[in-house]
């Protein structure tokens, strides 16, 4: 009786996290793709720690593309590899990408080659953490089911006994936190054109404004509750009262002094500040005054 | 008949093409993206990449950018470099990507990035394009919530000046030309194509605050500005130095007046008396007496140069002063309740 055995990759993958950068090559390089092209194929670079495979930098790579055929421009992926392990040597080869909806024929013979390009990237550098088998990206940008879906893959191999059978693309769980994206501000890559980049005290007061939404909700969520409008909820109220908590305790007199110190200290701040550019507009003036000989 | 309001090919080729001035610097989420991961990466090390781009009327659009490789050691790099850059760009050409480049960004250490190798780059790149811009990134500003990111040119009157190599006080009286006129700042607008801003938009968190509202939040700036403080000191002390040269320079100048003035005199005096005497009068002038040697003038371009950056940490100072007090009277209304 023959049996159907999976082969587990020899360092299991957990997860995958993606950085915000990937995300919007991929985007660009779709926008600009070839007319003929229905999708885009490119290289994935990062780095892999405790089964964790960080995606951090992508780059295109062209490719043909007709009914049962797929061919990769092999040269160019090496040339671009290289020139990014130039720049820094720690991204290495860790997958691919594709956009377009799910998995398809030819992204098999894809696969496979970039799981050979690995093992070769592997003898170059021989790092042994590298063992990881590479990952395959899926961006759909035809938003099929009315939603981005971004997923990503891990190849296992079919066989039955002893004969390959075929190639499971198994979906891991993706991580799609965009935190650098957050400290830019979402506000600036959300929409189409920003007009102005927000300096210090205007980003200043929009996360205040920020702070004191939340507030407001948690103030009338306080509200409903205590006159029985809203069910109470115990892990809520626990939560609220260690927030509070977390406030120090220190006596009015203690907070003055401290509060009054750190005060002092910025005013001294700025005139000093003030005191150097009035220093400078003199020391322009005389440098640039006229010499009465 | 002809239409007048079409010119013909020929009058649209030889008539000048006025350049209106660069007004506003449009980036791609991209390339922003790109620049900040790039910087952030190799903080506190300084680094350095490519932009690229379209030169469209006055705007100029940076739709993509690469990052320069570290040198290591300085031999035999610039063939590397340029190898690098040029496989790059036809790599790049390749999936489509804007081959022009338009100027380069650069990373930079709480503002201290106006230095004379700065001009140079812009020279350089002045000549073989016509318009371009520096882009500079402050990355341990940013982790105070700011996204500090600055677009920069040199003003056409500095080009000339820094061209004919000449900074005594005449020529800068004569061109108006102070301290704050040497570098230009042009507004930066963020664009991002329709298909990013969609999955951005799905993307979104839910929670209502974000990295940046944390960051901003922070009570403890402390450590920035003590660095900035510091900076601003070493800066000053540089500029007192620059101002004792000037000093020293004056000094001379006026000490060598006076010998002038002396011999003049003396010259006058042996001149009458060689009248008296019926011979020749000598010359009034002896240009190969050491005193009349003129002292050469200390440019001004480093004093210049030292003021911009200081005013630079003046303002980031004044901005987290700005802030502090915001956050301690936040501090101040939480702890009443």
């Amino acid at each position: 009786m023959a049996v159907l055995q999976f082969f587990p990759p020899s360092s299991p993958i957990v997860s995958a996290r993606l950085h915000p950068v990937v995300l919007f090559n991929i985007c660009d390089c779709y926008v600009r793709r070839p007319d003929q092209a229905d999708r885009v194929i490119g290289t994935l670079l990062g780095s892999v720690s405790d089964g964790v495979v960080e995606i951090k930098n992508s780059y295109a790579v062209p490719h043909n593309e007709s009914a049962d055929q797929v061919a990769l421009d092999v040269e160019y992926h090496r040339n671009m590899y290289m020139s990014h392990l130039k720049v820094n040597p720690k991204e290495v080869l860790v997958g691919w990408f594709s956009t377009g909806f799910g998995v398809s024929g030819g992204s098999s013979l894809i696969h496979d080659f970039y799981v050979k390009e690995l093992k070769d990237s592997v003898k170059d550098l021989k790092d042994a953490q590298n063992s990881v088998p590479p990952l395959h990206l899926t961006v759909d940008t035809g938003f099929r089911n009315g939603e981005a879906s971004i997923k990503a893959y891990v190849s296992v191999n079919l066989s039955l006994g002893d004969r390959p059978l075929a190639a499971q693309f198994q979906e891991i769980p993706l991580d799609l936190r965009m935190i650098e994206a957050e400290r830019v501000g979402f506000d600036i890559l959300k929409t189409t054109v920003v007009d102005k980049l927000p300096n210090d005290l205007e980003g200043m007061e929009a996360s205040m404004e920020r702070l004191y939404a939340l507030i407001d909700d948690i103030y009338k969520y306080v509200d409903d509750v205590v006159e029985g409008r809203a069910a109470p909820d115990n892990d809520i109220g626990r939560f609220l009262a260690d927030t509070l908590a977390l406030v120090p305790k220190i006596s009015p007199a203690a907070f003055d002094k401290v509060f009054n110190d750190r005060i002092q200290d910025n005013l001294a701040l700025v005139y000093l500040s003030s005191l150097i550019r009035a220093q400078l507009g003199i020391a322009e003036k005389l440098n640039t005054a006229a010499q009465i000989l | 008949m002809a239409n007048p309001m079409v010119r013909s090919f020929l009058q649209a080729v030889s008539s000048e093409e006025v350049t209106p001035p660069l007004r506003v610097v449009q980036m791609e989420g991209l390339a922003v993206l790109k620049i900040i991961k790039h910087c952030n990466e190799f903080s506190p090390a300084l680094v350095t990449g490519q932009l690229l781009g379209l030169d469209v009327g006055s705007v100029l659009e940076v739709t993509n950018c690469f990052p320069f490789p570290t040198r290591e050691e300085d031999e035999e790099v610039e063939a590397d470099g340029a190898n690098y850059q040029l496989e790059m760009m036809r790599c790049l050409r390749e999936v489509n990507v804007d081959n022009n480049t338009v100027g380069w960004y650069q990373s930079t250490l709480l503002g201290s990035f106006q230095t004379v190798e700065l001009i140079e780059t812009f020279m350089n790149y002045q000549e073989n394009i016509r318009r371009c811009v520096c882009i500079i990134y402050d990355p341990s500003r940013s982790s105070q919530g700011a996204l500090a990111l600055k677009a920069l040119k040199l003003t056409d009157s500095f080009m000339d000046l820094y061209r004919n190599n000449n900074f005594t006080g005449e020529k800068l009286r004569e061109k108006k030309l102070s301290w704050v006129d040497i570098f230009e700042e042009i507004p930066i607008k963020v664009s991002n194509s329709a298909l990013a801003s969609a999955f951005m938009t799905e993307l979104e968190p839910e929670s209502p605050v974000a990295q940046c509202d944390y960051d901003r939040l922070k009570l403890s700036t402390a450590p920035y500005v003590e660095r900035n403080l510091e900076f601003l000191i070493d800066c000053m002390e540089d500029l007192s130095a620059e101002q004792n040269k000037f000093q020293y320079y004056y000094r001379n100048l006026s000490r060598q007046q006076a010998q002038q003035q002396a011999w003049l005199q003396k010259r006058r005096v042996e001149n009458m008396a060689r009248k008296a005497a019926g011979e020749e009068p000598l010359p009034e002038e002896d240009p190969s007496n050491p005193i009349f040697k003129p002292i050469p003038e200390p440019s001004r371009l480093d004093s210049y140069l030292i003021t911009n950056q200081i005013s630079n940490y003046c303002n980031q100072i004044n901005g987290v002063a700005g802030q502090n007090f915001n956050r301690l009277y936040m501090m101040k209304a939480l702890q009443e309740n």
